[in-house]
């Protein structure tokens, strides 16, 4: 073999390698959080792990539509992840424990099951003992039906029951209102001289009284970013994927004992008085938190913290009550 | 305007007649297919951010159909890279002549597969799978690798470049069109290649291989199957290999009588028909049935698509055929005047190429600076949006293309009708009515 022969082979084969090895390495070197949508296979990988303490640096990427990114229960800013582009997030976790992350984007059917886990483990700076979610202490079934069995003839107005309100200091206790449900409340206030429809006000005076206006304004905020895509921005069950799922049936089911055991349900239409009525926060809270078993309702107790899901739940009570003039 | 031989400038002959620049473009040309595949196989699946797609379905295919086939016929089978794994494989040198013959099997093609016919129905298979191909990196990934394995399959089995020759999908609309280029290769004196011995163009000598495309350069007349890879004008020992620069179409005065090419005008003129309507087209229907390979909707658009190719475009040939009369055969007259449609569909091409890679080249620059998808910025470009690139003269830089590809298509049928003895006002009224088809699908 000559000189420029063997010169030329060099040359092809060390490009060949090069140009075969230094991508892989580059790509083995580069481990890339992908979301796809939960049809395609949702994050992968779904399970991070982490240490108390220590940044946790993670590129994410999106291999189909706009999806974003957020932990739940911690105070961070969800972020967008484009199409084909990387994004790089610093996390720093202060307690162990099991991090739901989540897609914060509304990407397809399926959205919210697009979750995954990230697991942090270390020594707990200092253990604070986890008291149960009130519908556990109050020892609410909140699969049993709670219909209200009156309901009002007109949207109850906070501002009417203003002036109306008895003097009865356990009727405004913080407590009595996410213990028990508005018709409860009506039914609390039939010993007095008001009328049904005057009952009402009072009872929306009560639940807006116990509501704090930021808490309005954060449960819209959240109610538009997680919930309205299912159950509608006013409400009323009817969001833009409540057909599609209704369409989908089974498939977009999710279950443990298999699809025979479910039964497809709409979303919950939060402006039905009987049904909203009946319902306590405490009862809310525990669906929220459980998320609806065998129904398309997701569980956000990993993501939302004890105070969104009540500032979610007053929000929620506004497609009942009249707030304002 | 008559030739002008390019190969009479020293620095271009030095270059043509030195294996060291077409090797270095050569290595820079493989090294780009093969991370082409890997960006494909491991890069972002998102198309309009994966190099693969980016540089291979924008990049390369505007530069080989808005510059390379037009003015320079085959220049890109000058460098491609596809065969060459295959050919020093079976050569078993670089750069070396063999001074023995080929190890590999070395077996002619058989003559049944000696004509276009493999490139036509290859082309089609890419064709009616295009939608997926264009948006998927992962597919064309494999197909770029399953390209350049299969030529070096059959360079194993068969003499010479095979693949390129007989089912390279590529390859067979460049040479097509290739006609219409004004570049050409070929001998300067006849005579001199009648008295030759040994004829080491074809049959390689010990200063260079044989023709790699099985033609023999004494006989070429036309551009349809010469690669320009400039083998011959470094073994010809009397110096009688020149490259020209010629007029625009000059092949197109000798029509062809094969069907084959006859049929890959069609299949070339109705792709480009197609693909204007639903690739940039309104109809979300048509898109998505394209889309959706292997559905009911795909196989009917399927079905339309090669309705279109095998029978309404040449049924209205045909039938406009009909109407003229001369000593030729229907069939002659057929594949003599479909060579009408090479400067018509290269147009069209031109035409709706320009659409699509004018919308999309600021894909380019953020392909470069993070070709694998991994977050890289290596040229700062990486963040580019997207934005379509000169509007303003997109459609009418598409009007002029589809208008000139009419005007030279009723020229280049009055020749061919000439050569037939026939009328060529059918055949003009047809790529009348064609033209304005497109013009409508395209403005």
């Amino acid at each position: 073999m000559n000189r420029s022969e063997l010169i030329s082979r060099i040359l092809v084969y060390a490009g060949v390698v090069l140009v075969i090895g230094a991508p892989l390495v580059f790509w083995a070197r580069t481990p890339l959080i992908h979301a796809r949508m939960p049809e395609y296979g949702g994050w992968s990988p779904n399970i991070i792990h982490a240490n108390v303490g220590e940044p946790l640096h993670l590129k994410l990427t999106s291999d189909d539509v706009v999806h974003g990114f957020a932990v739940g229960q911690m105070d961070m800013q969800s972020v967008d992840i484009l199409p084909g582009k990387v994004t790089d997030i610093t996390l720093k976790f202060d307690k162990p424990g099991i991090y739901t992350f989540y897609c914060t984007r509304w990407c397809g059917l399926n959205h919210w099951r697009m979750r995954g886990t990230i697991e942090v483990s270390g020594s707990p700076s200092d253990s604070e003992p986890a008291s149960p979610p009130l519908y556990v202490s109050l020892n609410l079934d909140i699969d049993a039906p709670h219909d209200a069995p009156v309901v009002p003839a007109q949207k109850p107005s906070a501002i009417r029951g203003q002036g109306l309100i008895p003097n009865s200091p356990f009727l405004q206790s913080f407590d009595y209102y996410r213990s028990n449900s508005p018709y409860q409340a009506f039914l609390d206030l039939s010993n007095t001289s008001l009328t049904e429809p005057q009952r009402w006000d009072v009872v929306a005076f009560i639940w807006r009284s116990n509501t704090l206006s930021e808490s309005l304004a954060n449960g819209k905020q959240l109610y538009a970013q997680n919930c309205a895509a299912c159950h509608g921005e006013n409400g009323a069950g009817d969001g833009v994927f409540a057909d599609d799922l209704t369409t989908a049936g089974e498939s977009s089911m999710q279950t443990m004992e298999g699809a025979m055991d479910m039964i497809m349900q709409s979303p919950v239409d939060f402006t039905d008085p009987q049904r909203m009525l009946g319902a306590s926060p405490a009862l809310l809270q525990g669906k929220i938190l459980r998320g609806g078993m065998g129904t398309g309702m997701p569980m956000w107790g990993s993501i939302f913290t004890e105070e969104q899901i009540w500032d979610l739940i007053a929000y929620i009570y506004s497609f009942q009550f009249e707030y304002q003039n | 305007m008559t030739k002008i031989e390019l190969t009479r400038i020293p620095f271009i002959k030095n270059a043509f007649k030195s294996r060291y620049p077409q090797l270095a473009v050569f290595i820079v040309m493989l090294i780009g297919y093969i991370f082409a595949i890997l960006a494909g196989l491991i890069g972002t699946p998102v198309g309009s951010h994966n190099f693969s797609i980016v540089f291979v379905w924008i990049a390369w295919w505007a530069i080989l159909i808005l510059v390379a086939v037009p003015f320079f016929g085959r220049g890109w089978c000058a460098i491609c890279p596809i065969p060459l794994p295959g050919e020093w494989l079976q050569r078993g040198a670089i750069l070396t002549p063999p001074d023995k013959r080929p190890k590999w099997l070395n077996l002619r093609v058989p003559k049944m597969f000696r004509n276009i016919w493999l490139q036509n129905i290859s082309f089609l298979l890419l064709a009616l799978f295009s939608s997926v191909l264009l948006t998927t990196p992962n597919i064309t990934g494999i197909i770029l690798a399953a390209m350049l394995f299969t030529a070096i399959g059959l360079g194993a089995i068969f003499e010479r470049r095979a693949f390129c020759r007989y089912l390279c999908p590529v390859g067979g609309f460049i040479g097509l069109y290739s006609q219409a280029a004004p570049i050409e290769l070929r001998i300067k004196d006849k005579q001199v290649c009648v008295t030759c011995e040994g004829k080491p163009c074809y049959n390689g000598s010990s200063i260079g291989f044989g023709c790699p495309w099985d033609v023999f350069p004494g006989g070429l007349t036309k551009n349809t199957y010469c690669g320009l890879c400039m083998e011959c004008i470094r073994t010809c020992p009397h110096d009688n290999i020149a490259v020209n620069l010629r007029p625009f179409s000059a092949d197109l005065a000798k029509p062809s009588t094969r069907m084959d090419e006859a049929f890959k005008a069609f299949i070339m003129l109705g792709s480009a028909i197609i693909y204007a309507g639903v690739l940039l087209g309104p109809w979300g229907t048509f898109k998505d049935a394209a889309y959706n390979v292997g559905s009911s909707a795909w196989f009917m658009y399927a079905g339309i698509f090669l309705s279109i190719i095998f029978g309404i475009l040449p049924g209205f040939f045909t039938l406009g055929l009909l109407g003229t009369k001369g000593n030729a055969t229907l069939k002659h007259r057929f594949a003599s005047l479909s060579i009408t449609l090479i400067p018509l569909g290269l147009m069209f091409w031109v035409a709706f190429s320009l659409s699509f890679v004018l919308t999309n080249a600021s894909y380019i620059l953020a392909s470069l600076s993070d070709p694998l998808g991994l977050g890289w910025n290596l040229f700062g470009t990486a963040n580019t949006a997207w934005q379509p690139m000169l509007t303003s003269i997109l459609a009418p830089a598409q009007a002029l293309a589809l208008v000139g590809g009419l005007i030279w298509s009723a020229r280049t049928a009055q020749k061919a009708a000439n050569e037939v003895k026939v009328s060529p006002i059918p055949v003009i009224v047809y790529c009348f009515i064609a033209t304005s088809i497109m013009l409508w699908l395209l403005l």
